[in-house]
């Protein structure tokens, strides 16, 4: 009655093991940092253009990383929550005319604490838009985009413009004071005088990252690890992430979604704020100015997402940015074309990894570009003045073409939730 | 599902709550907040105030209409706001080097408006289908680039000329100008009755053109239009087009209407504008009309604020707290109608026969 | 409907019961899922729950299991009454939960998967890893706590499942439909796993509609019908028959075709498909054949994912295959090959499509009914005129559907996901034998929809194809296939392995065919 057409059919279990890199994170972090500085320094030196690794260049991408960084640890709270939040851009406006407030009348501390308060504002208004209405996560970010734009200059206007006289500005308000570790750094300066290819400049990097550095400056950083040790460590990150993952499973097991959910967002909105603060209190910078934020909430989710929504990977992302926008301050179009140059090494070294793994077409791939950059490189002497300060968005853009497909974002990520329905 | 109250109801609510709410911060901050309206609206009377409303009103309706293409297919074109302003200067650059009879002259410059909006829409549009780079990711990076594409294109080297303080593109000969229609003290934008037959022919394409079926169809449940034939990416690809040619057009009516020239310091920001507006009017044309005169109507107003010492952000504030509150009041409504019909389906089978358990199966 | 009223000796008496619900009703809005249930589970016994699908056994277990409180009702717990009013409180009470789709977190790894919401019993750290090895090590599982649960197989991931139970301390564990997902050999270890718990005293609610399982392992089994408990019985005395008329009530329908109407016609003809499966040397489909001819119903039978899917949606042009080809003759007896066409051409060249999803694939749930009539026929008479819609078209012809195939709806202008499933299923029945197809590709036609649209679902395609239709028939119901095809061939693994003759063949030939259990396979 049953006639077996294909005896011996059936091949062994589906063998779903896929082998991921066995390399541990920190190590991983490692590798990238040196590979970048031998790229950008071999780069110097083939170029002669100094200012690729010298303190000047890296103190100013430190500063300019600061609200990229601080405002993607923003994203990775609340995302790994699964909330997307593009409205970090208007939290950290919000941040920053509550740092110029506070600092004007409290001191830098206060002015801290204030842009954190305000930014957390913004976190929790879009927590009540996206948990408890289900309000698209998106539109939600977009509103408060505007909103934090419309209060701060209704603020500014009524509390600033009596004081400086111009509704656009706030007065001049106390910065932190900046610390400098001054034996390492004299000691680090003279290697870099020294002009010794490698050595040199990894020392007029270091010392431009220990030289006159703010408190607020070693606050971000320490938060790179410590959100890694709360969300991958404990038991409350655990069930943060489980929200961000499969909300529907974690509330079957006890978790409460809403309030996770509400309390990463509140996070991610402080931490938005303290990126506003950034932009105000750091000297070097603006005292609190309209529109100084300039887009850097939006590239600050791009660094989280260029770091695959993990902590080592968005201060990779926050660094990029930072030095491709300090690079062009400090160097200018010179610079930044010399930067082409280090990125055709970076993708000659790719191709030779991809040739490796026999991975035929996306090292063709990466020859092509490489000397498409190349033939950049060298049919020009400077890029235009007027786009080289969109350098971090173009590297963006192309990061993201090339690598977007290996992204692993939260499964629910930006998906709303109800609780009870499935 | 499509009663009146559905409709009307959450914006109405969402407009009466930041009327309060922004009275709130009105009363804080030390003002009358019935003088402050009161000024607000006295001002829609006053001189060319009401012509200015409708006039901007254009520009938002067509920065809504070229969002709302977008929503229908789940797509959020953030980059409407890059996708006009490269349109209005590559078109303006065109506009102001062609030698061209009237009417085709102006025919010539909003066509190439149209292309560069699809070609800037182009970038993310691909990127999305053939590399899944999320749209809003990639258009806010364009966003940011476009002003320095556009500071370099105005750059004296390039096409720009220097006027007094300003720097801008070549003036565009009258014969690429759309003549105003005069009102009262001000002049309408001839682009007026433009807007209003793109907003037509966006009802059209959606209600009764198969391919505007396709566009909802895919935008509801990609899995579902596949199934029906539709390709999610096709979808994907033709509506961020069509959403980036429209786009194409927000910043026409000023441009062949009103300034002639795309000058550096061009206002921005109507693409947002278009998000916002694109929400309140729920997509529909009649919709983003009503949302886009709310919106220019508040910004207008807001200047007379000054008049009486209050500042005019508070426009701005009602502004979020509307886009807010509408989306909010948009889900609660839908979500109680939902109910309310499966009930209502529920007690019409009920009549009918004797109520089986077993109907409507497992949950 | 002569069956046992739950007689005493069938259930031994051990004490209290470990769950005993009483009157339980549960009501949605416009359906009633449960109406006074009772159901008494021993302790340290293996309770069958069975029931159609559709018939109330998921919400029933949902109530258990505190996802959703009852309307009317008691629950009572080893005696003592409980409000169960979320997971926590169940819990609490001892009762653990295998969901039928996994609650797992893909990108979590496997310790993070159990602990999560149970980090007060040994925290994270080495303590609650111990623990963990100890239950891996009773069920059988032997990933490691920091591998990604992606990277584990189904019935890993259900053994992960049974672990987090276990971690939780539940002495009373719920299986919803466990077997569903798995291969035969998997299906035997859990069993085993089950029977060796059950000696160390764990009470098992089993729920499924698979008779043969239920007979393997219950001790007692109880038949839902209708949101309704309608009996209790000893599986080891009770025959099939008596289950299975339990289960489906006086009404049983039979989906009998009466004389055969098959023609020498072919209509599809596939020869050498094969589909490549990501992530996995295995192809997801391998070297299938078959022809489909006019007026025959070519029934597939298959445990689920074994390739069914992707077989529905490669002959829909919904996925590329990596080989082989597809024909189509049309109605003129004009064979073409549709290979490399798109969906949309593939319908138009005659394909109708009853989807295995309705809520995924078939529907435009917000939508009014009369623009779900248009999905998939945008480009046809009556509903479309080239690239305009045709409005009146689509409403006068949703009309005609709603009359036809009795579509028990207020008005056409509902949305979709107003109606039931049953109705839902009718309404895209008459879509898809609308506009003269020449084949009719039914992926589980009836799954989850009550008896009535049942009978009228078969007695459409029984007409269809007495007119001379061709139909793949998909289905998981044994009943269903046996009923209904001319033919059936057996798939297992991505291969068509057996084929069976309907008018012969039984559920259990057919379910062991399925199993590859005649096979010696090896592993």
């Amino acid at each position: 009655m049953i006639t077996d057409v294909a005896p011996g059919s059936g091949s062994t279990m589906p063998v779903q093991q896929r082998r991921r890199g066995r390399i541990p994170g920190w190590l991983r972090g490692v590798i990238w940092a040196v590979v970048a500085i031998a790229v950008i320094s071999t780069a110097s030196y083939s170029t002669g253009v100094a200012a690729l690794t010298s303190s000047n260049t890296a103190q100013t991408a430190l500063r300019l990383a600061l609200p990229i960084l601080l405002c993607a640890l923003g994203g990775l709270w609340a995302e790994r929550a699964g909330v997307v939040n593009i409205g970090l851009e208007g939290m950290m406006i919000l941040g920053t005319w509550g740092a110029a407030w506070g600092s004007y009348n409290g001191g830098v501390w206060a002015g801290l604490i204030s842009a954190i308060v305000f930014g957390a504002l913004g976190g929790l208004l879009h927590a009540v838009a996206t948990v408890t209405f289900n309000v698209n996560h998106i539109v939600s970010g977009v509103a408060i985009n505007l909103l934090g734009l419309g209060v701060t200059k209704y603020l500014a206007n009524l509390i600033f413009a009596p004081i400086s006289g111009n509704p656009r500005q706030s007065p001049v308000v106390p910065k932190f004071d900046t610390y400098s570790a001054t034996f390492l750094s004299d000691w680090l300066g003279d290697l870099e005088k020294e002009q010794r290819v490698g050595i040199s400049d990894v020392a007029g990097v270091l010392r431009g990252l220990v030289t006159e550095v703010a408190p607020l400056t070693m606050i971000a950083i320490i938060l790179v690890p410590v959100s890694f040790w709360i969300l991958w460590r404990t038991r409350f990150g655990l069930r943060l992430r489980s929200c961000g993952e499969n909300p529907v499973a974690a509330e079957s097991l006890g978790v409460n979604v809403y309030l996770h959910k509400y309390v990463a967002v509140v996070i991610s909105g402080a931490f938005a704020g303290m990126g506003g603060a950034s932009l105000v209190l750091l000297r070097g910078g603006a005292d609190y100015l309209e529109n100084q934020t300039n887009g850097r909430g939006y590239i600050g989710l791009a660094a989280m997402i260029f770091g695959n929504w993990r902590p080592g990977g968005l201060l990779g992302g926050a660094a990029l940015f930072g030095y491709a926008d300090g690079l062009q301050l400090a160097g200018g179009g010179e610079a930044v074309l010399a930067l082409l140059y280090g990125a055709v090494i970076l993708v000659a070294v790719i191709v030779v990894v991809q040739l490796f793994r026999r991975q035929w077409i996306a090292a063709g791939l990466g020859v092509v570009g490489a000397g498409v950059l190349y033939a950049i490189y060298w049919a020009n002497d400077t890029l235009p003045s007027d786009l080289i300060p969109y350098t971090a968005h173009f590297v963006t853009l192309i990061v993201l073409a090339v690598a977007s497909q290996r992204l692993r974002p939260p499964k629910a990520d930006g998906q709303p939730y109800r609780r009870g329905e499935d | 599902m499509t009663s009146w109250r559905t409709k009307l109801l959450p914006p109405l609510l969402a407009i009466v709550f930041a009327v309060l709410l922004s009275a709130i911060a009105l009363i804080i901050s030390g003002a009358d907040p019935l003088q402050a309206y009161g000024t607000m609206i006295g001002q829609m009377f006053k001189g060319s105030t009401a012509v200015d409303t409708v006039n901007l009103a254009t520009v938002y309706y067509l920065s809504g209409l070229a969002v709302a293409i977008g929503f229908q297919m789940n797509l959020f074109n953030i980059g409407v706001e890059g996708q006009y302003r490269f349109a209005a200067v590559v078109a303006a650059i065109a506009g102001g080097a062609m030698k061209l009879p009237p009417v085709i002259h102006v025919i010539a410059i909003l066509l190439v408006a149209v292309v560069a909006g699809m070609a800037y829409a182009a970038v993310p549009a691909i990127l999305k289908v053939t590399r899944g780079v999320s749209e809003v990711i990639s258009t806010i990076m364009l966003n940011a680039i476009v002003a320095g594409i556009i500071a370099f294109l105005i750059n004296a080297d390039q096409f720009g000329v220097q006027r007094g303080n300003n720097i801008g593109t070549r003036v565009i000969e009258p014969s690429g100008r759309i003549p105003g229609i005069p009102l009262g003290s001000g002049t309408l934008f001839g682009f007026v009755v433009i807007a209003a037959l793109i907003g037509a022919a966006y009802w059209f394409m959606l209600n009764r053109t198969r391919f505007g079926f396709e566009l909802k169809a895919s935008g509801e449940s990609t899995t579902a239009a596949a199934a029906g034939g539709v390709s999610a990416k096709k979808m994907t690809l033709i509506a961020m087009l069509l959403s980036g040619g429209v786009a194409g057009l927000v910043a026409m009516p000023e441009l062949l209407g009103r300034d002639y020239s795309y000058g550096i310091t061009a206002t921005q920001m109507y693409g947002f504008t278009g998000i916002a507006v694109a929400l309140l009017g729920r997509n529909h044309p009649g919709g983003i009309a009503l949302g886009a005169l709310l919106w220019a109507f508040l910004d207008t107003s807001a200047v007379s604020l000054e008049q009486i010492n209050v500042s005019k952000e508070i426009a701005t504030i009602m502004q979020g707290i509307i886009v807010l509150s509408v989306v909010v009041a948009y889900e609660i409504v839908r979500r109680a109608d939902l109910a309310a019909e499966q009930r209502r389906v529920g007690r019409a089978l009920a009549g009918r026969k004797g109520s089986s358990v077993a109907e409507g199966g497992a949950v | 409907m002569s069956t046992a009223e739950a007689p005493a000796e069938a259930v031994p008496d051990r004490g209290a019961p470990a769950v005993q619900l009483t009157g339980i009703t549960k009501r949605f809005p416009g359906v009633v899922a449960n109406s006074d249930v009772n159901l008494t589970v021993a302790a340290g016994e293996v309770h069958a729950i069975c029931g159609e699908n559709g018939a109330g056994k998921s919400t029933l277990m949902k109530i258990l299991y505190g996802m959703q409180p009852p309307d009317e009702g008691t629950i009572a717990i080893n005696g003592e009454e409980v409000k169960l009013r979320n997971p926590q409180d169940a819990i609490r009470a001892g009762i653990g939960m295998v969901h039928q789709h996994f609650m797992l977190a893909d990108n979590l790894t496997v310790g993070e998967n159990v602990f999560l919401g149970a980090e007060g019993l040994h925290g994270i750290g080495r303590a609650a890893r111990a623990r963990l090895a100890e239950l891996a090590e009773r069920t059988g599982l032997h990933a490691k706590p920091e591998t990604l649960l992606e990277e584990l197989g189904v019935a890993d991931r259900q053994r992960v499942e049974i672990v987090k139970v276990l971690y939780r301390g539940a002495k009373i564990i719920i299986l919803d439909e466990p077997t569903a997902v798995l291969v035969p050999q998997e299906v035997d270890a859990l069993f085993d796993t089950v029977r060796e718990m059950k000696a160390g005293g764990y009470t098992f609610l089993f729920i499924s509609h698979k008779l043969d399982e239920v007979r393997a392992i219950a001790d007692t089994v109880t038949v839902i019908r209708r949101g309704t408990t309608v009996g209790t019985a000893d599986p080891k005395t009770i025959t099939s028959r008596q289950l299975a008329e339990m289960m489906v009530g006086s009404e049983l329908p039979s989906p009998e075709t009466r004389e055969s109407t098959v023609t020498d016609r072919a209509v599809l003809r596939l020869s050498g498909l094969t589909l490549g499966a990501e992530g996995s040397d295995r192809n997801a489909l391998d070297d299938v054949s078959f022809t489909v001819h006019a007026g025959e119903v070519l029934g597939i039978a298959g445990v689920e994912g074994n390739g069914q899917t992707e077989l529905v949606e490669t002959i829909m042009g919904m996925r590329k295959p990596s080989g082989g080809t597809i024909e189509l003759v049309d109605a003129d007896g004009e064979a073409r090959d549709i290979t490399k066409a798109g969906t949309l051409a593939r319908r138009e060249a005659g394909i109708g499509y009853i989807a295995e999803d309705r809520t995924r694939h078939s529907l435009l749930l917000t939508q009014p009914l009369w623009v779900n009539r248009i999905l998939g026929y945008q480009t046809r008479e009556p509903v479309s005129k080239g690239q305009l819609l045709d409005i009146a078209g689509a409403r006068a012809d949703t009309e005609r559907i709603v009359r036809d195939y009795d579509v028990r709806t207020p008005g056409i202008d509902v949305p979709a996901a107003a109606l039931s499933g049953g109705n839902q299923q009718k309404l895209i029945v008459g879509r898809e034998l609308s506009g003269n197809p020449v084949l009719l590709v039914a992926s589980h036609p009836t799954r989850g929809v009550d008896v009535g649209a049942q009978a009228l679902i078969w007695e459409q395609i029984r007409q269809a194809r007495a007119a001379g239709l061709a139909v793949l028939l998909i289905s998981a119901d044994l009943d269903e296939l046996i009923g209904l095809s001319d033919t059936i061939r057996v798939m297992l693994r991505g291969r068509l392995v057996s084929e069976a003759d309907p008018a012969t063949v039984t559920p259990q030939e057919l379910g062991s065919a399925m199993t590859g259990a005649g096979e010696g396979d090896e592993e």
